[in-house]
C-alpha cells in the first residue's frame, strides 16, 4: 500500500484565482493541496491547472465528502469518482476527516461531528478500511474541529483517533487550529491534548485561521472558518508541536475571504520559518 | 462487535433539524457550558444553508447581479432547504434552480431570468466538460463536396445550446462583465451556444435558424436533414454563415461522411 508522502516542507491550499500569479515563478513551497469534490469534473481548467502544478510542486488532495464518520455504508459512487481522480493525478497525499457530511441521500456540505463509541469506532473502522483498500493506498485522517459533544460519547477524542489510526493503519494529519479550536470549545487544554495524541503518526500539519464568537450561555466559542490568518497562540502551538516531533509537511488553509497571492505566500513563509529553524537545531 | 445501536437516531435528528429550523436541537447535544447548546447548533444550521446558497451565488452570478444579491440570498435559501444537494460535488448543483426560478412567484416579474439562469447552468457544465479537440476548419475543405449532404458531426463534449424567447446573451453580457449595461433597443429571442473549444467557456447569439439545425447534428441528423430543419424553422437561415461559425467557434469535435464506392 502507497504511503502518503509530502516533501517536508510548506504548502497552501490552492485557489484557481491565485494561479497566474504561482506559476510565473519558483515558490518557496513544496506542495499544494486541493480540495476532492472541486475536481471530480471531467476536464476542463481545474484539471489543466492541477497538472501544471503538479509538474512543479507535490500535491496532496483532501477529500472532503467521503462522510467516514457516518453510520451509513459509504457511498461507492462516490469513492469511484475519488479513485478516478486519484488515478488521474496520482498525489503524493491523500486525506479526509473524522466526520459526516452525508445522510439519508442528502449532502450537507459540511463537516459534522459524531460520538466516539465502540458502536461509531467499529462503523469508521469499517469505512477507512474500505477506503485504503479501494484506493489502494495509505490515508490521513484529520482530527476535527466541533462545536457540540453528544452525552452518549464514551470515549475521548484522542483515544478515538489513536485506535482508529491502530486498526487501519491510516495516518494522521494533525490541524493545529482544530486542536486550539476544540480545547477552547469545549473547556479543555489544547497541551494536554497534545500530550496524549499520538504524534508519531502525523504526517501533515494544518494551519488555519478561526473567528472567535461567543454562546447562549456566554461561553467563548470559536469557530473553523478559515478566513483570516493563522492566530497567535496557534502559531504558539505550532511551534510547540514542531518542537516535539521535527520538522512535518505544514499547509496553510485559507478557504474564505481569500486574500491576494502576496498575502498567503506570506502567512506560508511563517510557517518555513519554524520548520527551517528547527530543522537547522536538529541538525546541531 | 458494534454493541448497541445508538448513533443512527442521532444522526437522523441532527440530520434532519440542520434543514429545518422549527426542529427542536438534538436532544443528545451537549457541551461543558450549557444543557441546551442552541447558538452551537446553529452553527451547524448556518454553515450547511450559508455553504449551500455561497454554491449557488458562484455558479449564477448573473442571475444574482438582475435580482440584487439580498433577493437572491432569500430565494436561494427556500430552494436549498427545498432541494438540497444529493451528491457531495457542488459544481453541478443547482442544475433544477432554473426550473425553480421559473415557478417562483416573487420572481415572475422578470420573466428572462430562468433563461438567463439556465445559460448560466450550461455555462458550469461546459467549463467541467471533457476535453476534446475542435476539428481544423481545413478538414471540411477538404471532404468530398459531392457528399456534404450525408456529412454528420460529433459535437465537442462541452458544447450546449440554450433556446429563449428573451434576449438572453445580450442580457447575460451586460450582468458577467463582459457588455457594458444598456437599454436593449432591438428585444427579441435569443438562441445561445455555450461550448468551450479549450480553455475559455463561449457564449454565442446563433443566427436565424442556428438553434435548430446545431440541434439536429447534435442529435446525429445529416447535414442535410438539419437544413431542411433549420429552414422549417427560419426562412432567413444562412447556411454558409450557420456552417462556418460552427466550425469557428470550435463545436464540431469530429466529422464523419459515409464510406463512399471509389469511382
Amino acid at each position: 500500500m502507497q504511503v502518503s508522502a509530502l516533501p517536508v516542507s510548506v504548502g497552501v491550499s490552492f485557489k484557481a484565482e491565485h494561479f497566474y500569479d504561482i506559476i510565473e515563478a519558483q515558490q518557496p513551497l513544496g506542495f499544494f493541496e486541493v480540495h476532492a469534490e472541486n475536481y471530480m469534473g471531467e476536464g476542463g481548467p481545474p484539471h489543466a491547472q492541477l497538472a501544471a502544478l503538479h509538474e512543479r510542486y507535490s500535491l496532496s488532495i483532501h477529500g472532503v465528502g467521503l462522510s467516514i464518520g457516518s453510520v451509513r455504508p459509504l457511498d461507492r459512487d462516490h469513492l469511484a469518482r475519488l479513485k478516478k481522480l486519484i488515478g488521474r493525478h496520482r498525489p503524493e497525499s491523500f486525506s479526509e476527516h473524522l466526520a459526516w457530511s452525508s445522510h439519508n441521500g442528502v449532502y450537507y456540505n459540511d463537516l459534522l461531528p459524531l460520538p466516539y463509541s465502540e458502536e461509531t469506532l467499529a462503523y469508521a473502522v469499517e469505512h477507512i478500511d474500505e477506503v485504503q483498500i479501494t484506493l489502494g493506498r495509505q490515508m490521513l485522517l484529520e482530527n476535527p474541529s466541533t462545536y457540540v459533544q453528544f452525552a452518549e460519547s464514551t470515549i475521548p477524542e484522542v483515544e478515538f483517533i489513536k485506535e482508529l489510526s491502530d486498526r487501519t493503519g491510516c495516518g494522521l494529519l494533525l490541524d493545529v487550529n482544530n486542536v486550539f479550536v476544540q480545547a477552547k470549545n469545549h473547556g479543555t487544554g489544547p497541551l494536554d491534548y497534545l500530550d496524549r495524541f499520538p504524534l508519531n503518526r502525523v504526517a501533515e500539519i494544518h494551519l488555519a485561521g478561526h473567528d472567535d464568537q461567543i454562546d447562549n450561555t456566554g461561553a467563548q466559542l470559536l469557530i473553523d472558518a478559515h478566513g483570516t490568518p493563522v492566530a497567535e497562540p496557534v502559531w504558539a502551538l505550532y511551534d510547540e508541536v514542531i518542537a516535539r516531533t521535527g520538522p512535518i509537511a505544514t499547509l496553510i488553509e485559507w478557504d474564505n475571504d481569500v486574500p491576494a497571492w502576496p498575502v498567503l505566500r506570506a502567512e506560508a513563509l511563517g510557517a518555513k520559518a519554524i520548520l527551517d529553524r528547527t530543522a537547522r537545531a536538529c541538525a546541531v | 462487535m458494534k454493541g448497541r445501536q445508538v448513533f443512527a437516531p442521532i444522526q437522523d435528528a441532527f440530520a434532519a433539524a440542520l434543514l429545518d429550523a422549527d426542529l427542536p436541537v438534538p436532544a443528545a447535544l451537549t457541551t461543558h457550558a450549557a444543557k441546551i447548546p442552541a447558538k452551537r447548533f446553529a452553527v451547524y444550521r448556518n454553515n450547511v444553508v450559508v455553504g449551500l446558497v455561497d454554491a449557488l451565488a458562484s455558479r449564477f452570478p448573473a442571475t444574482s447581479r438582475l435580482v440584487g444579491e439580498e433577493f437572491f440570498r432569500a430565494m436561494s435559501r427556500i430552494y436549498v432547504t427545498a432541494h438540497p444537494p444529493r451528491v457531495p460535488v457542488l459544481m453541478f448543483y443547482g442544475d433544477s434552480f432554473p426550473d425553480f426560478i421559473a415557478s417562483f412567484a416573487p420572481a415572475a416579474e422578470l420573466i428572462y431570468l430562468a433563461d438567463v439562469a439556465r445559460l448560466e447552468a450550461a455555462r458550469t457544465r461546459a467549463y467541467h466538460a471533457a476535453d476534446a479537440e475542435p476539428v481544423d476548419p481545413m478538414r471540411l475543405k477538404a471532404l468530398d463536396q459531392d457528399a456534404l449532404a450525408e456529412l454528420r458531426i460529433v459535437p465537442h463534449p462541452s458544447a450546449q445550446i440554450v433556446r429563449s424567447r428573451h434576449p438572453i446573451v445580450s442580457i447575460w453580457a451586460m450582468n458577467s462583465g463582459d457588455k457594458r449595461v444598456g437599454p436593449i433597443e432591438d428585444w427579441r429571442g435569443e438562441d445561445a451556444l455555450v461550448v468551450r473549444p479549450r480553455l475559455d467557456v463561449e457564449v454565442r447569439s446563433l443566427p436565424p435558424g442556428g438553434a435548430a439545425f446545431l440541434s439536429a447534428l447534435f442529435a446525429g441528423s445529416t447535414l442535410a436533414a438539419a437544413i431542411e430543419a433549420a429552414e422549417l424553422e427560419s426562412a432567413e437561415f444562412d447556411l454558409i454563415t450557420n456552417l462556418a461559425g460552427l466550425i469557428a467557434a470550435g463545436v464540431v469535435s469530429k466529422l464523419s461522411l459515409p464510406a463512399l464506392p471509389r469511382k
